[in-house]
């Protein structure tokens, strides 16, 4: 990996990297040795299973594509997985960022007691991940919890939260949503970067507080809302935690996201090569979707500074 | 005076979703004093009684192994794995912030390209890695990677953190004679508390909570972490969950993230404004 420009005795003034920058590689070593181990070898190694009947316990032989053929065509869950998991994702990450834009714009009109607010708003993003907040979801959202004991006094008749398979799905969605707040920070911070001169210049110019809204505080905000929507959509793809805990995929697979199929296929049926495949239509799902993010970023993201850095 | 009704709005608006977001956590508190039959069908907020017996019986575990067992193992888990990730990403961020070497803009385009790696592609061949090396049921999957720094958010984080220091501070004790990491460790480190703390705080949670790693690679109860004994006690009791104590230890797990937050709530706003993507 040496440069040759640092070897080479005829040309010793033109050095291209400074005397250190063994000291750089030095320092990222410990990346790199993960990057090539943990993260680069098993994405290819996936891949290789994907075509094979590799399990656990097992060595697996080449198959070609007939686990990509048998998901699309015979398993009869792997499409409305897949399909649930995006109706999920749709659901969950439009909602959460909808709130915590409306919320930080709320806390940004410079009221007193903000850092009171954040901290209620930000607590649930610290513990919504866990075990304990799913059970508490599953306990609060059945038949007879507090959810519907709470609807009851307001003469709303109970819902079926975990019973019904459509209603289960939003469910688990509204536990991501109720994490709103990691979002908002981030949003609070973008807003408060943006110059003041903007608005008052606008106020001369006679813009009204909508006005405002659309062509200074929204622009402004685009690269932070883009990379939230990037960030939260890769996450939301690979849900597993709630649904598996909540609902542990039911009812009548209502909830069967492609996380928990994975799992399932992987570490309970022991189909590693066949459940890799699944995670390889899942990654170029992932893929797709972030080019398309990206592309269309063009038309709506706005750079002040030229570069989110 | 319009400004003032709009401000009174906003107040009733923030206090009315405040209370709505939190009172979850607020019920869930109460009812670990409850008994089991008050759990169902009861609006109101406080038990009619404050009973421990929830905490006590809840507390007892498997039977075999008690929650002491498994809170300490989610401490087994997690510290070390802290710890390590701090000083890994510190120092692979120095690396990336502060030095040119060859191929280093591939090298940091595709260590940024890992955030959007979904862990499920990796994880059927890392498990048949650590599975290999015979790590399986212990926590060396959890620490390695830890050492290894693949958390690509949290140094992209301190390499946000480094940017903001003057990179004169350094480059004056190279010209000292000073050697890169004396420079790191003497000069930068002390200016990097804040970055060091929000990794500590991050990773705290994240491994705290996290359940998915810990369902692959920990089968044997007494290697069980929190996470795992909450799943197992919704499990095995079948229809008659004592949901009091299955609550009840469900705070108690809840206890260390919640400390955390309201003692260094500052870093965490501080981190993720830096990191500039997801809490």
């Amino acid at each position: 990996m040496s440069p040759q420009a640092t070897k080479n005795p005829s040309v010793p003034s033109v050095r291209k990297y400074p005397k250190n920058w063994r000291w750089g590689i030095l320092f990222i070593l410990p990346w790199l040795i993960g990057f090539c181990i943990l993260q680069a070898y098993p994405l290819i190694m996936s891949l290789y299973y994907s075509f094979t009947d590799f399990s656990i316990l097992a060595e697996g032989k080449w198959i070609g594509l007939d686990n990509y053929k048998r998901l699309f065509t015979k398993d009869k869950y792997f499409m409305k997985s897949l399909g649930l998991t995006f109706k999920y994702a749709l659901m969950a990450v439009p909602m959460k960022l909808i709130m915590a834009l409306i919320v930080a714009m709320i806390l940004n009109m410079k009221l007193k007691c903000i850092n009171l607010f954040r901290t209620v708003y930000y607590l649930p993003s610290i513990m919504g991940g866990s075990v304990a907040i799913s059970i508490l979801w599953r306990f609060m959202f059945m038949r007879e919890g507090m959810m519907n004991n709470f609807l009851g006094v307001f003469g709303i008749p109970s819902v079926n939260w975990l019973g019904d398979p459509d209603i289960a799905l939003v469910t688990i969605s509204l536990l991501v949503v109720w994490q709103f707040g990691s979002s908002m920070v981030l949003f609070l911070a973008g807003l408060k970067n943006v110059p003041t001169e903007l608005y008052e210049a606008a106020e001369v110019d006679g813009a009204n507080k909508w006005t405002k809204f659309w062509s200074i505080t929204l622009p402004m905000l685009t690269p932070i809302v883009f990379f939230n929507l990037i960030m939260q959509i890769i996450h939301a793809l690979q849900e597993f935690t709630s649904a598996f805990i909540i609902t542990s995929g039911g009812p009548n697979h209502g909830t069967y996201l492609i996380g928990v199929k994975i799992y399932e296929d992987a570490f309970q049926n022991l189909k590693m090569g066949y459940a890799s495949a699944s995670s390889w239509v899942l990654f170029l799902a992932i893929l797709l979707i972030t080019v398309l993010v990206f592309r269309s970023s063009s038309a709506w993201v706005f750079y002040n500074d030229g570069g989110m850095d | 005076m319009r400004v003032k009704k709009n401000d009174i709005i906003a107040y009733v608006i923030l206090i009315v979703m405040g209370v709505a977001m939190i009172y979850p956590l607020f019920w869930l508190f109460f009812a670990t004093f409850k008994d089991n039959q008050e759990l169902f069908g009861k609006m109101s907020l406080l038990p009619e009684k404050f009973s421990s017996i929830a905490y006590k019986n809840g507390w007892k575990g498997s039977g075999q192994f008690t929650y002491l067992t498994f809170y300490l193992n989610t401490f087994k888990l997690v510290v070390p794995t802290v710890l390590l990730t701090a000083l890994s990403t510190g120092i692979v961020a120095y690396g990336f912030g502060r030095f040119k070497f060859p191929f280093k803009k591939i090298l940091f385009a595709l260590m940024i390209s890992t955030l959007m790696l979904p862990d499920a592609v990796i994880m059927i061949p890392r498990y048949v890695v650590f599975n290999k090396f015979g790590w399986v049921d212990t926590y060396l999957p959890f620490w390695a990677p830890a050492v290894l720094a693949c958390y690509p958010f949290l140094i992209f984080m301190q390499i946000q953190f480094l940017r903001g220091i003057p990179k004169e501070l350094d480059e004056s004790a190279y010209m000292d004679g000073c050697n890169p990491f004396v420079v790191y460790v003497k000069i930068l480190a002390p200016l990097l508390k804040p970055s060091v703390f929000s990794v500590i705080i991050f990773q705290t949670l994240w491994r705290w909570n996290d359940y998915f790693n810990n369902l692959v690679y920990i089968s044997s109860v007494k290697n069980y972490t929190l996470s795992l004994a909450l799943k197992m006690s919704i499990d095995s009791q079948g229809s008659s969950t004592p949901w009091n104590q299955v609550l009840a230890m469900s705070f108690v797990s809840l206890i260390p993230p919640i400390l955390l937050y309201f003692f260094a709530q500052k870093y965490f706003v501080e981190g993720i404004t830096a990191g500039g993507i997801k809490g």
